[in-house]
């Protein structure tokens, strides 16, 4: 089976890759492209450990296929600081240990990036819901609820 | 969340810092398991037999070996057969026999999942395509999962060899009972002969998986030379290189093990699946070998906690002073023996003062996946019993469940059932803590109901090793050797910190692979923080009796004129001299001409490692007609000795709990009448999301640890005991019906209701 | 798998023709969340998959004379952002809005949940309480199937060989006419129905004039429940009514015992939940929204 040509957008920078049809767009990050930030914690689109966006719109990359990226802009976790200030999503989780092994700490700040983007002021239940879709075993959820409530609070301060 | 007492007594301990890796976390930098890659190496896939039970005539693996882009293929006789050896893994105990056995099946497939065959191949998809060349001829047997089945005289017979240990009289014919063991404090008859009431009850609860996010990893990479190297997501990388090192004849000096970061492990992550398997097949194929588990065979074939069946009866006098107790454990070993019936036998009463108690336990294998440790392994099936019976008793006598564990409260003295007689614990201070508490202050909603349990684990200490060195401008390293499952990096960094006054940030910890460092026991048994906490800080006190001794070379005066203070070497008084102070950069600067470099090191097998008591309150809400169940508010306390970092032992008693309302709510092992697992996936696993909680309230106890320079005591385990019961009192007192079996999910907690005979108090 | 291709197609005309050519070993692929899953366990083996993302009639919504033709592969989340959609039909977004986490919703389409043939898929209730047409297209040209009779036992469809989905039709709604979706699941997130519900009612006053029930995961495929429909109609949803209803759901159920409910559950929730929807139905017409917990 011959491979296909896809180029697309990661990060913001144009990218090409060759993959075979059946292949996911979470195997070609990790494996080829050498973005391991994304984690497959399940590969059926239950955990969310997987999650980026494309197009802006958040989903779990292990239920892409790999040539649905031509001509799409795909953000990964590996996007999210700029140079090497990172975002207040990062330094905040970090800053209310909102991590603890850390797998899932990428597909949760993809999400929550993406919700505060959409809603910069959600309610707690708001937040919840969302974020269901990102299984965490080792925090309870409530630091990363706090962190992310935190820096929506501190982020419609700043706008003011 | 309540400010931690140690505020003001130490400079950092106590504190919040960032935590050393955490950059690299959230920028997805960290590299886990599966992760690491090496140049030119092959995918490996394991086999797995399709069957609960059934015996392996023959594998032909020809046709596998043949498919072009295969450069390897194991199955059971390229692993040598082991001794009949028991050897500590974690917390549990295994037998090398077995260990063998289930990495890769010898005799009889004994699961469905049951590694039979492993290949190394160019890719994934051919590695598949290979697994589906392989010819294997079963013959099936009659199988049994439930532990009650098992236990029956004519149940399928998983080992012919099988005598139950500690029978009496002894045994004589095989059967599934690989042992039966018993604690006696007291007269437990007479005992009840005393009492005014007797509660009995019999309760089960199933099998749930330890659930971390990161399916388990290994890179193995062989050497024409016989040297080994291994990447592993391991809670223990000493572990996994002794476990290889046995299994496949290498001496351990040639096993080179590295801890990659691990995402979650809960006890699961101490024992070895694909390692042995990645090594074996690296070496026939002379390339690295990759291998990740699918969630699917996480399930299938990682060990999961053991379900149990429990009987408790509990007596005690009108005042609420329990005179008696007794409690039997028939628990699940899966495949090969091995459960932790022990501790769960040893922990059930741990939490009061009895005078009289008999427990017997029964350690039973079936055909499921060998279970492996999960977070206080044992202890929270006893406490689901045990803590509800004592609800129940609380509701008979009209009294505060509080007031009547606080009555029968295990304090300083008090002997336990397996001979122990306890130090300074808290459990008296954690159930205040509880008692006072703006939670349990608060009146309860309408429409919700408040239960509460209480939770003990022992915590252990074992052998850590730890070194600390100095670089040339001050700044230190400190080394240790468990991998950081849940911030304890930054624990380490802090205690190193505080002993030597310098600055955390000047602080770096490292954790070392298996060449780099001395042996060190797992991360588990809420151990790391206290053991190699205490090694670290060792290490650190050895390096500064070094600085002290370079600063007085250069003074030319005695080592013991010479004091460390803020993170100098200063005088010990006038009468020594007056010099100015040296820090650790003016100290290494000079180290070449004082005697070298300067390093410490320490080396412990820790005891006295404190007990811990957890007591939860929850309240919640339980619609009727649909049997759902609403978590409103959760309050955790707990005596945690000292908050090094108090975030993090926040942490460790949110994730604790939430573990524990799954597995009161809705976690358990489906099986279908083959034996086959019918929810190996996130989807029919049900694991709490974020929509499922509220906000984890937690009260951090700080009752200090003796043994322990900085009174620390372990914290990870006891968060998992209260939950299941302070889960199953809430829904008695919202519904007047007592639910005895886990999990107490929708479609079973609705016919219960709608059955509504309360056995609460009618008796 | 190693033949397998993947194809995006740029007109419904050229994935007509790629599915007929394919033989049976065709599969479309819209947002993949049940595709994806199936390749990976080996339940389906493609053959071609057939990207009909770029179709754009497939992913956009149309309202013409009050009806709305929904884009067969539109991802749900894009339905949610519709406000005339979810204004006129608040059950069957919600629905739709229900399948899997955010980030299923930004891939799943209400056609491909309706294709996919779940017994216990979450849009279909709703789009049989909301009277959905389904227009399919095919090498012998389109036809409209209401969507009751689309699904026609567990994983199979009326579709034949060549055919696929292109949209769904909503049609014009009366005045003071709404609907709802409930489900029952263990958590709050994140399962499959053990029940789902919709229904959808027109009222005079507070009489009801007009009702649609459709019910899932209690049976081989999503049923219109017609004598709970009858129970309700020319009632104030009374609780005579509603009881009367919530029995035709319950009698209707032929469901199975399975891993995430018994027969007697699922049985015994078909009735609550009747009586819950219709109750937000109602409410809705009557202006108060029951909004859940959409975040945005």
């Amino acid at each position: 089976m011959a491979k296909i040509h896809i180029t697309t957008t990661i990060n913001g920078a144009p990218t090409e890759f060759l993959c075979e049809p059946q292949q996911t767009l979470l195997d070609v990050l990790r494996d080829q492209l050498g973005l391991t930030g994304s984690k497959e914690g399940c590969g059926s689109g239950d955990c969310g450990a997987c999650t980026v966006t494309i197009d802006g719109r958040l989903v779990c990359s292990c239920l892409v296929l790999a040539p649905e990226a031509e001509g799409a802009k795909i953000e990964t976790i590996e996007g999210m600081a700029d140079g090497d200030t990172l975002h207040p999503l990062q330094k905040k989780f970090i800053e209310m240990a909102a991590l603890q092994c850390g797998i899932c700490t990428p597909g949760f700040l993809m999400a929550s990036k993406s919700l505060l983007e959409r809603n910069p002021n959600p309610t707690e239940t708001e937040v919840r819901y969302w974020l269901a879709g990102n299984l965490c075993r080792c925090t309870g959820y409530d630091k990363i609820i706090t962190a992310v409530l935190d820096v929506a609070a501190e982020m419609r301060e700043s706008a003011r | 969340m309540n400010a931690p007492s140690t505020t003001g007594k130490y400079k950092w301990i106590g504190t919040r810092p960032d935590r050393p890796d955490g950059a690299d976390k959230v920028t997805g930098r960290a590299r886990f398991g599966a992760d690491f890659n090496l140049p030119g190496q092959l995918i490996g896939k394991v086999l797995r037999s399709p069957h609960a039970h059934a015996l392996i005539k023959s594998i032909d693996i020809s046709k596998a070996e043949a498919l072009p882009g295969v450069k390897a293929v194991v199955i059971a006789k390229d692993f040598p057969e082991q001794p009949n050896l028991i050897v500590p893994t974690g917390e549990m105990q295994v037998n090398l026999r077995d260990v063998t056995r289930n990495v890769m099946a010898r005799e009889k497939a004994l699961y469905e999942g049951h590694p039979v065959a492993a290949v190394a191949a160019l890719s994934e998809t051919i590695a598949k395509q290979a697994l589906a060349l392989i010819k294997v001829d079963y013959k099936v047997l009659p199988h049994v999962i439930d532990v009650a089945e098992a236990m029956k005289p004519d149940a399928p017979l998983l080992h012919d060899h099988l005598l139950t240990e500690g029978a009496n009289p002894p045994a004589t014919k095989p059967s599934n009972i690989a042992k039966r063991i018993e604690f006696t404090k007291g007269d437990s008859k007479a005992g009840f002969a005393k009492a005014e009431i007797v509660i009995e009850r019999d309760y089960t609860t199933q099998a749930v998986h330890q659930g971390y996010i990161e399916p388990h990893a290994a890179l193995a990479s062989a050497s024409e030379d016989g040297q080994v190297q291994v990447w592993s997501t391991t809670q223990g990388h000493f572990q996994v290189r002794g476990f290889c090192s046995r299994l496949l004849n290498i001496d351990t000096s040639q096993i080179r093990v590295t801890p990659t970061e691990i995402g979650g492990g809960f006890g699961g992550k101490t024992v070895v699946y694909l390692e042995p398997l990645a090594i074996r097949l690296s070496q026939k194929a002379g390339k690295p070998v990759k291998m990740t588990m699918t969630r699917e065979e996480v399930f299938r074939a990682s060990g999961p906690a053991p379900g149990g069946n429990v009987k408790v009866k509990i007596g005690a006098t009108k005042d609420g002073r329990i005179v008696a107790a007794e409690c039997t454990v028939e628990m699940q070993a899966g495949a090969f023996p091995g459960s932790p019936v022990g501790p769960s036998c040893m922990c059930s009463f741990a939490c009061y003062d009895i005078d009289n108690m008999y427990i017997v336990g029964f350690d039973v294998v079936s055909n499921r996946p060998k279970v492996a440790a999960y977070r206080a392994p044992g202890a929270p099936i006893s406490a689901w019993a045990v803590e509800s019976t004592i609800d129940i008793l609380a509701q008979r006598l009209n009294m505060d469940p509080i007031e009547l564990r606080l009555k029968n409260a295990a304090k300083k003295g008090t002997k336990t059932a397996y001979g122990v007689t306890f130090n300074t614990i808290g459990m008296v201070e954690t159930l205040e803590a509880i008692k006072n508490s703006d939670h349990y202050k608060t009146p309860v909603k309408p429409g919700f109901a408040r239960g509460v349990a209480a939770g003990f684990w022992f915590n252990i200490g074992a052998d850590s090793s730890a070194a600390s060195h100095v670089g040339e401008d001050g700044s230190v390293t400190v080394i240790s050797g468990n991998p950081d499952i849940g911030g304890s990096r930054a624990s380490l960094a802090l205690m190193a910190a505080e002993e030597l006054g310098v600055d955390y940030d000047k602080v770096r910890p490292v954790i070392a692979d298996t060449a780099s460092i001395g042996f060190n026991f797992v991360t588990g048994g809420s151990r790391v923080t206290f053991a190699t906490g205490l090694a670290v800080v060792n290490s650190v006190r050895d390096l500064i009796r070094e600085l002290k001794v370079r600063a007085a070379k250069i003074w030319k005066v005695d080592p013991d004129g010479v004091i460390w203070e803020n993170g100098m070497a200063k005088p010990a008084g006038a009468n020594v001299g007056t010099f100015e102070p040296l820090s650790i950069a003016d100290l290494a600067a000079q180290a070449g001409r004082t005697g070298g470099p300067i390093n410490g090191h320490a080396q412990l097998n820790v005891t006295g490692a404190g007990p811990g008591f957890g007591v939860h309150c929850v309240d919640l809400a339980v619609d009727r007609d649909t049997g759902i169940v609403t978590v409103g508010r959760y309050t955790a306390a707990q005596d945690v000795g000292t908050a090094i970092h108090p975030s993090y032992v926040e942490g460790q008693l949110q994730g604790g709990a939430v573990q524990g309302i799954g597995w009161a709510l809705n976690e358990e092992y489906i099986y279908n009448s083959k034996g086959l697992l019918q929810n190996a996936g996130f989807l029919d696993y049900r694991m709490p999301v974020a929509s499922d909680l509220p906000m984890i309230e937690t009260i951090l106890v700080e009752v200090p640890n003796p043994s322990h320079p900085y009174g620390v005591r372990g914290v990870g385990e006891v968060p998992i005991v209260p939950p299941t019961a302070a889960v199953g009192n809430a829904i008695a007192r919202a519904t007047g019906v007592r639910m005895v079996d886990l999990p107490m999910s929708p479609p079973r907690l609705s016919e219960a209701l709608d059955a509504a005979t309360p056995r609460m108090a009618a008796e | 798998m190693s033949d397998i291709q993947y194809k995006a197609a740029k007109t419904v005309r050229e994935a007509v023709g790629l599915m007929a050519a394919a033989k049976g070993k065709g599969y479309i692929l819209a947002g993949g969340t049940d595709l994806l899953v199936q390749m990976k366990s080996g339940a389906r083996t493609p053959g071609v998959i057939v990207d009909v993302k770029k179709i754009p009639e497939m992913v956009s919504v149309v309202e013409k004379n009050g009806a709305f033709t929904i884009g067969a592969a539109t991802p749900a989340a894009v339905l949610g952002e519709h406000k005339k959609l979810r204004k006129a039909w608040p059950g069957v977004i919600e629905a739709a809005n229900l399948i899997g986490s955010t980030q299923v919703q930004g891939r799943a389409s209400a056609g491909g949940n309706l294709c996919n043939a779940s017994p216990a898929a979450d849009s279909v209730p709703a789009l049989v309480a909301a009277g959905c047409i389904v227009n399919v297209a095919g090498p012998n040209g389109k036809r409209a199937v209401p969507v009751e009779k689309f699904c026609t036992g567990p994983g199979k469809t009326s579709l034949k060989t060549g055919e696929i989905v292109v949209s769904l039709t909503l049609p014009k709604r009366p005045k003071n006419s709404s609907d709802a979706y409930l489900r029952l699941i263990p958590r709050t997130e994140m399962d499959i129905a053990v029940v789902g519900v919709g229904v959808s009612l027109t009222m005079k006053g507070d009489t009801v004039t007009d009702a649609r029930v459709g019910l899932g995961a209690v049976a081989p495929t999503v049923l219109l429940v017609d004598k709970a429909a009858k129970a309700l109609i020319g009632s104030k949803l009374d609780d005579a009514a509603l009881d009367a209803a919530a029995e035709a759901c319950s009698a209707a159920c032929k469901p199975i015992d399975d891993k995430r409910g018994t027969i007697k559950y699922r049985t015994k929730i078909a009735g609550v939940l009747l009586k819950r929807s219709a109750m937000i139905a109602r409410d809705r017409i009557n202006g108060i929204e029951h909004r859940g917990h959409r975040p945005v």
